[in-house]
C-alpha cells in the first residue's frame, strides 16, 4: 500500500487487514476502507475510463457524486454494474473490475476517440449519423451499440432477497452529520418519533474531518458525545447506510438501506427500501464541492480538495507526493494543511482571489506552504497521471508562468448545497450571490396535504456554510419540526461554536477567465458525460436557450450521477455564453432518486411467484397432477386441455370436444363471477345494470344477461339465476367478477344511493362443475339425491338439494350447445364433488374437458366470448344479440346511447361465420378482410376482422367468427383475406350458428 | 403519493388503497336527452389547475366511494365528504373559498 500515510485515517482499522481484486489483480487494504481509498492506497490512480472519449479518468470525490470511479462489483449472480467506488465498502474477497474499456485499461482502441473529438462535439448523436440512410443500419448503429452503455447488464437471475419498511415517524431527519445529529436531537428530546437516515456508515459527516470547537468540546469528541445522547432515546432511530432518497407527496420519503454490501455473505436481505410518512421531514444534506474547470481537469490525480482531505483524515491515504492545490475559497486551505500537516508536500496554493489575508491561508502561510493569488491552471499536463501543472494568470488567457512537477492537483470551486430532496416535492430555490450557489427558499418550501410546508432544511443545506450559524440553523429546524408535528420543544442555551472565519469566495466558471477555446475543449465540466465547457458553449451558440434542452442535447447532467458535481458549473457557463443572470437560466429538475437504488429493492419481495399470486380454483391441484395445460384466464389459471402420454394438444382437444358431444364431459368452471344481489329493490337494480329485463324473470330461472357502458359498449355477459322474489345470483366472465362487482357498486353508491340493495362477490365461494354432453343427465341420475329430468328441471332452469350427497345447485344451462347441468357446490366440497363425478362417470366414458375445446365449442354455436368477439367498441346489436336488449324498459346503462346515430348505422361491423374455400384451412385470428379499393390513406379497403377461429372436430371443416362492416347484409359474399407472404385466403359469409341451429340438443 | 382521509370509515390511508374515479358530481343524462348534452355527460370534463372535486373509492379498505376536494397544483386536500350527494357541503365550500379567495366557486 505505497500511498497509505503511516499514521492517521479514523476510519479504518489498520489491525485488520483485508484482501480484495481489482481488474484480477490482488490487492490490500484495511477494514474501514472504501474501494476508492484502498485503490488509490494501493497507487491505482487511473480506475477507469470516460464515457464518450474514453480518457483515463481516476478517482474524483470521496462520497456518492463520484462521477468517474464507477465498477463493476461481484460476479455471476452477484455481479452489478456502475458501482461508486467511493460508496462501496471493501471487504475480504471482493472483485472489482473498471468499465469503458477494450480490450484493457491501460491500452482501449475507444480511446481513438479521444484524438477525434471534433467528431464528437455537442449533440453529436443528431448531427453525425443522419445521412446516408442506410449507413444507420449498416455503418453506425452496429459501431455505437458496441461501445455504448456504461457498464455491463448483468447476465445471471439476482439471487439475494430485497424487502420493504413501512414506517410511520413525526420526523424524519435525512443526514447523519453534525446538522442531522443536531437537529435530531432537538425533535427526539421534544418527544416526536423521529428517524436519522445516515448514508455512509459513520455519523458525524464533514465535521469528522474539518476541526471546530461545539460547547467546548473538539469535533470528535462532540460527535461520540452527540451519538451517544441520541442512542439512549427510545422515540429516536438511527439507520445508518441508509440513503434518504427521495422526497414525495404528503410527507412521503423512501430511504434506500444497504444491509450486507459490505458483508455479502450474511443471512438476511441485501437491501431494504424504506417508505416513511413523516408529518416533517427535515433534509440535512450538507453541501458538495464543486470542481473547477481548467484545462486537464479529468486526468487521473485531480480531485476535489475536500476528497484529498476526506482520503489522508479520514483513510490515512495520501492521494499524491506532491498535490497542489488550486481554489477560489477559503476553506480548499484545510487540505493543503492537513495533506501538509500529514507530512507530505504541497508545492503550491493557487488562490483565484486577488487577496487571500484570512486565518486559514496566514495558517497556511505559517506552514511555510507557498500561496499564489490571483492565479490559476492554465493546464494539467499528464495522460493517464497528472505530471505538472502550468500555472498563469486568473484574469488573461492562459500564457504559462511558471510549471510546477506534481503528482497531484487538489480542486475547489466552492460548494453547493445538496437540495434534491428539497426540490424533489415542489421546493423553490433562491440564488445566492455571494457563495454563487442555490439554496432553499424557506419561503416556498414543499407542501403536504394541509397546504403547510413539511420540509425544513438544516445546516449547511440551508446556505450557510460556516460551522456556528449551520448549527443553529439545524437546531432552529429541529425545534421548528418538532413544533409543527405537535409537540413542544425543551428548552436549552443556544450551542457555542468556536471555529475558523472564512473569507469571501470568488465565482470561477472558467480558468483562466480569457481561455482560448483550445483550453476550454479540455475543460471537463461533466466527468461521467464527457461534456466539456466548449460543448456548452457551443449549444448556446447553436441556439439553445433553455437548460432543459441543453441537458439533453449536451448529454450534461444526464446518466447516473445526474450531474451532481457538474449542473451549476455547466448552467453558470451557460449562462455566461447567453448574457444571461444564473437565477435567470436556473436549473434542470431535480428527481428522485437522489442515487441511483437498485431494482431488486424497489421489486422488494414481490418476484417470482409472490409477483403476481395466481388464483386457483378449489380443484386445481387435481388438475395439476392429471397433465393440465396451463392456460393464464385474467388471474387465474385453467387447465388449456389435458394432455394423454403419446398426444399432441391439438390431439388432446379434439378429443376432449367429441367425448362431450357424443358421451359425457366435466369441466372445472369455478373461476365464473358469482356476484349476489339482494333487496327489495334488487330487480329494479338489475333492470337498470342488464340491457334486458330481469325483474320479470321468475324465481328458479335463468336468464342470459347483458351489461354495457353508458356508451352502449358491451363489455360484460353472463347467466342470472332468480334465487327469489329479492335475491339474484348473477353469473360473469371469468376475469369480470371484480370488475362488474365494483360497476354495480359504483352506481349503487354514487348514482342510485336510494335503491335498497347490498351485493356480494361470492366468486370463491363455490366450485362451479360442469357436466356436459348427451349422457349428463344419466350421470346426475346416477350420483342421486334430486330428480334431474327435463320436467323437474327444464333448461334454463335451477333447483337447490342434494347430489351425491353434497349440498348443490344444478343450472340448467349450456355453453357448449349440448345437455348441459352446471352445478354449484361448496368450495370446500368442490374436490369431493368432483370425485364422485368421475367415479360415477367411469361408464359412461367420462372425462375432464378444458378451455380450449369450450372455445371450439361455444364457436361451433355461434356463443360470442367477451374479449373475442367484444373490444370496447360493439354493441350488443353488432352481435345479433338485439334481442336481449330490452324495448320496454324505459332506462339502463346503455340506452341512451343507442339513440345515438352512428351506434344506428346499417353498415356498422356486425358478426357473420365464415367458411374457408379450402374447409381445411383455418383463418388466422385477426385476419383482415379487404374490399376492392383504396381507403383515404392509400392503402388496402379493409372491412373487418377474425374474431374467432378453429377447426372444428363436431363438423370436420374449419369455422371462424368474425366482424364486418354491414355483414348482415352480406349473406353467400366471398371475402378475401390476404395474408403475410401474399396468400390470399378466400371464405363465404354465412350465419354465424354452425352446428344445431334450433338448440334441440341442449333443450332435452 | 397522496393520503386521504375515508369519510365512510374513518381511516386515513395511503394513496395505493385507493383507487380514482374522475371528476365528481356529474348529471347523468339518461334515454331521450339532448345529443349534445349526453356527449357531454359522457366525455366533457373539467380540467383545473386548482380546486377540483373529484371521486375516490376505498377500494383496498372498506370499498366505499366518497368524494374530495383537493388541489390539482399543490395536491392540497380541502376535505372529503361522502358519496350520496350532488353538491359539496356548503361548509366546505367555505372553507376553500376562504383559503383560495380567487377561486371561482362550485358551478
Amino acid at each position: 500500500m505505497r500511498n497509505r500515510l503511516p499514521s492517521g485515517g479514523s476510519l479504518i482499522d489498520r489491525s485488520t487487514p483485508v484482501s480484495f481484486t481489482f481488474n484480477g489483480k490482488e490487492m490490500k487494504g484495511h477494514k474501514g476502507d472504501t474501494l476508492a481509498s484502498a485503490l488509490l492506497a494501493n497507487g491505482q490512480t487511473m480506475v477507469g475510463r470516460s464515457f464518450k472519449y474514453h480518457r483515463p479518468r481516476g478517482v474524483m470525490a470521496s462520497g456518492a457524486e463520484e462521477p468517474n470511479a464507477l465498477v463493476n462489483l461481484g460476479e455471476g449472480a452477484r455481479f452489478e454494474p456502475n458501482q461508486r467506488a467511493t460508496t462501496t465498502e471493501v471487504f475480504d474477497g471482493l472483485t472489482a473490475t473498471s468499465q469503458n474499456h477494450w480490450p484493457s485499461l491501460e491500452f482501449d482502441i475507444g480511446a481513438l476517440n479521444n484524438k477525434l473529438p471534433r467528431f464528437f462535439p455537442a449533440g453529436f448523436y443528431y448531427k453525425t449519423f443522419m445521412k446516408p440512410r442506410w449507413a444507420w443500419k449498416h455503418l453506425f448503429e452496429p459501431v455505437i451499440r458496441q461501445s455504448a452503455g456504461l457498464g455491463r447488464a448483468p447476465e445471471e437471475q439476482d439471487v439475494d432477497r430485497y424487502e420493504y419498511f413501512y414506517v410511520y415517524v413525526d420526523v424524519l431527519v435525512v443526514g447523519g452529520g453534525m446538522a442531522g445529529l443536531a437537529a435530531a436531537r432537538e425533535a427526539a428530546s421534544a418527544g416526536a418519533k423521529t428517524l436519522l437516515l445516515e448514508q455512509t456508515e459513520h455519523l458525524g459527516g464533514r465535521l469528522s474531518v474539518d476541526d471546530a470547537l461545539i460547547d467546548g468540546k473538539p469535533s470528535g469528541e462532540w460527535i461520540s458525545q452527540t451519538t451517544a445522547d441520541l442512542g439512549a432515546m427510545e422515540n429516536l432511530t438511527i439507520r445508518t447506510r441508509t440513503m434518504g432518497s427521495g422526497v414525495f407527496d404528503h410527507g412521503y420519503a423512501m430511504g434506500y438501506e444497504r444491509l450486507t454490501d459490505h458483508a455479502p455473505d450474511t443471512r438476511g436481505p441485501r437491501h431494504r427500501l424504506w417508505r416513511i410518512r413523516a408529518k416533517r421531514i427535515i433534509t440535512a444534506t450538507g453541501a458538495i464541492e464543486r470542481p473547477l474547470a481548467f484545462a486537464g481537469n479529468d486526468i487521473p490525480g485531480v480531485m476535489l480538495a475536500s476528497a484529498a482531505r476526506d482520503y489522508a483524515s479520514l483513510y490515512g491515504v495520501g492521494v499524491g507526493k506532491r498535490t497542489v492545490v488550486v481554489a477560489n475559497n477559503d476553506d480548499a486551505y484545510r487540505t493543503a494543511i492537513t495533506l501538509k500537516e500529514a507530512g507530505l508536500e504541497v508545492p503550491a496554493i493557487l488562490d483565484a482571489r486577488p487577496t487571500a489575508d484570512g486565518p486559514l491561508p496566514v495558517q497556511a502561510r505559517n506552514l511555510g506552504i507557498r500561496v499564489e493569488t490571483g492565479t490559476g491552471i492554465a493546464k494539467v499536463k499528464g495522460y493517464k497521471s497528472v505530471v505538472a501543472v502550468a500555472i498563469c494568470d486568473q484574469s488573461g488567457d492562459g500564457a504559462i508562468l511558471e510549471t510546477i512537477p506534481c503528482d497531484a492537483v487538489a480542486m475547489s470551486g466552492g460548494w453547493s448545497p445538496v437540495v434534491h430532496l428539497w426540490s424533489h416535492c415542489g421546493g423553490k430555490l433562491n440564488w445566492d450571490a455571494e457563495n454563487a450557489m442555490f439554496a432553499p427558499d424557506p419561503n416556498r418550501p414543499p407542501t403536504g396535504a394541509d397546504g403547510q410546508g413539511f420540509v425544513i432544511t438544516a445546516g449547511t443545506e440551508s446556505g450557510d456554510l460556516a460551522t456556528a450559524p449551520a448549527l443553529q440553523n439545524a437546531v432552529d429546524a429541529g425545534r421548528q419540526a418538532s413544533r409543527e408535528a405537535g409537540f413542544t420543544p425543551v428548552e436549552r442555551d443556544a450551542p457555542l461554536v468556536i471555529a475558523n472565519d472564512e473569507a469571501p469566495m470568488l465565482p470561477v466558471w472558467s480558468m483562466p477567465e480569457q481561455a482560448p477555446n483550445k483550453l476550454r475543449a479540455k475543460s471537463w465540466l461533466d466527468f461521467q458525460n464527457d461534456v466539456k465547457v466548449s460543448d456548452v458553449a457551443l449549444a448556446a451558440q447553436e441556439g439553445y436557450v433553455s437548460v432543459e434542452h441543453t441537458k439533453r442535447y449536451t448529454t450534461l447532467g444526464m446518466a447516473t450521477d445526474q450531474g451532481k458535481l457538474s449542473n451549476i458549473n455547466g448552467l453558470a457557463v451557460l449562462a455566461d455564453s447567453l448574457n444571461a443572470p444564473i437565477p435567470q437560466v436556473g436549473t434542470t429538475t431535480f428527481r428522485p432518486p437522489y442515487t441511483p437504488i437498485s431494482l431488486g429493492s424497489i421489486a422488494g419481495e414481490a418476484r417470482g411467484t409472490l409477483f403476481k399470486p395466481t388464483r386457483k380454483s378449489p380443484i386445481d391441484a387435481w388438475h395439476d397432477k392429471n397433465h393440465a395445460v396451463w392456460e393464464p384466464v385474467a388471474d387465474w389459471r385453467r387447465p388449456y386441455t389435458y394432455r394423454r402420454d403419446g398426444e399432441t394438444t391439438q390431439q388432446a382437444v379434439t378429443r376432449e370436444i367429441n367425448n362431450t358431444r357424443t358421451g359425457v364431459s366435466v369441466l372445472d368452471a369455478s373461476t365464473l363471477g358469482k356476484i349476489l344481489v339482494k333487496g327489495p329493490d334488487a330487480a329494479k337494480f338489475l333492470d337498470l345494470v342488464y340491457t334486458n329485463m330481469m325483474s320479470t324473470l321468475k324465481p328458479g330461472k335463468c336468464r342470459y344477461g347483458l351489461m354495457c357502458t353508458e356508451n352502449g359498449f358491451l363489455f360484460d355477459d353472463g347467466v342470472v339465476a332468480r334465487l327469489s322474489e329479492d335475491e339474484f345470483l348473477c353469473h360473469t366472465t371469468s376475469g369480470g367478477s371484480d370488475r362488474v362487482h365494483g360497476w354495480m357498486e359504483e352506481w349503487l353508491q354514487t348514482e342510485w344511493w336510494d335503491l335498497k340493495v347490498y351485493t356480494a362477490n361470492v366468486t370463491e365461494q363455490y366450485a362451479q362443475i360442469a357436466i356436459v354432453g348427451p349422457d349428463a343427465r344419466k350421470l346426475l341420475e346416477k350420483l342421486g339425491g334430486m330428480d334431474v329430468s327435463s320436467g323437474a328441471l327444464p333448461f334454463m332452469s335451477f333447483v337447490e338439494g342434494e347430489l351425491a350427497g353434497i349440498k348443490a345447485r344444478p343450472f340448467r344451462i349450456s355453453f357448449s350447445g349440448e345437455l348441459s347441468y352446471e352445478i354449484a357446490v361448496p368450495a370446500a366440497q368442490g374436490q369431493a364433488f368432483w370425485d364422485k363425478v368421475l367415479q360415477a362417470g367411469e361408464e359412461f366414458g367420462i372425462m375432464p374437458y378444458g378451455t380450449e375445446a369450450l372455445h371450439v365449442m361455444r364457436a361451433e354455436k355461434g356463443f360470442i366470448m367477451i374479449g373475442d368477439e367484444t373490444d370496447g367498441t360493439v354493441i350488443p346489436q353488432d352481435l345479433n344479440l338485439g334481442w336481449a336488449v330490452s324495448k320496454k324498459k324505459e332506462d339502463f346503462i346503455g340506452k341512451r346511447a343507442f339513440e345515438r346515430d352512428f351506434l344506428q348505422r346499417a353498415d356498422r361491423k356486425q358478426l357473420v361465420g365464415l367458411l374457408t374455400e379450402n374447409p381445411q384451412e383455418v383463418l388466422p385470428d385477426g385476419a383482415h378482410a379487404v374490399e376492392d379499393g383504396k381507403n383515404r390513406y392509400g392503402q388496402a379497403n379493409m372491412i373487418g376482422h377474425v374474431t374467432s377461429t378453429y377447426f372444428s372436430p363436431t363438423l370436420g371443416h374449419s369455422i371462424a367468427m368474425a366482424l364486418i362492416k354491414g355483414g348482415s347484409g352480406r349473406m353467400g359474399e366471398v371475402l378475401e383475406f390476404p395474408l403475410a407472404g401474399g396468400k390470399v385466403i378466400k371464405a363465404t359469409v354465412v350465419d354465424p350458428v354452425f352446428y344445431d341451429k334450433e338448440g334441440a340438443r341442449q333443450n332435452v | 403519493m397522496l393520503t386521504l382521509k375515508c369519510p365512510c370509515c374513518g381511516v386515513t390511508a395511503e394513496e395505493t388503497e385507493f383507487a380514482p374515479g374522475g371528476e365528481a358530481h356529474l348529471t347523468r343524462f339518461g334515454p331521450g336527452t339532448d345529443d349534445q348534452a349526453f356527449a357531454d355527460y359522457l366525455f366533457a370534463r373539467k380540467n383545473p389547475r386548482g380546486v377540483h372535486f373529484e371521486r375516490w373509492r376505498h377500494a383496498f379498505g372498506c370499498g366505499k366511494w366518497f368524494h374530495a376536494a383537493r388541489c390539482t397544483a399543490t395536491l392540497e386536500v380541502f376535505g372529503t365528504y361522502t358519496a350520496q350527494t350532488s353538491t359539496p357541503p356548503e361548509e366546505l365550500v367555505a372553507k376553500i373559498k376562504a383559503k383560495r379567495p380567487d377561486w371561482e366557486g362550485f358551478a
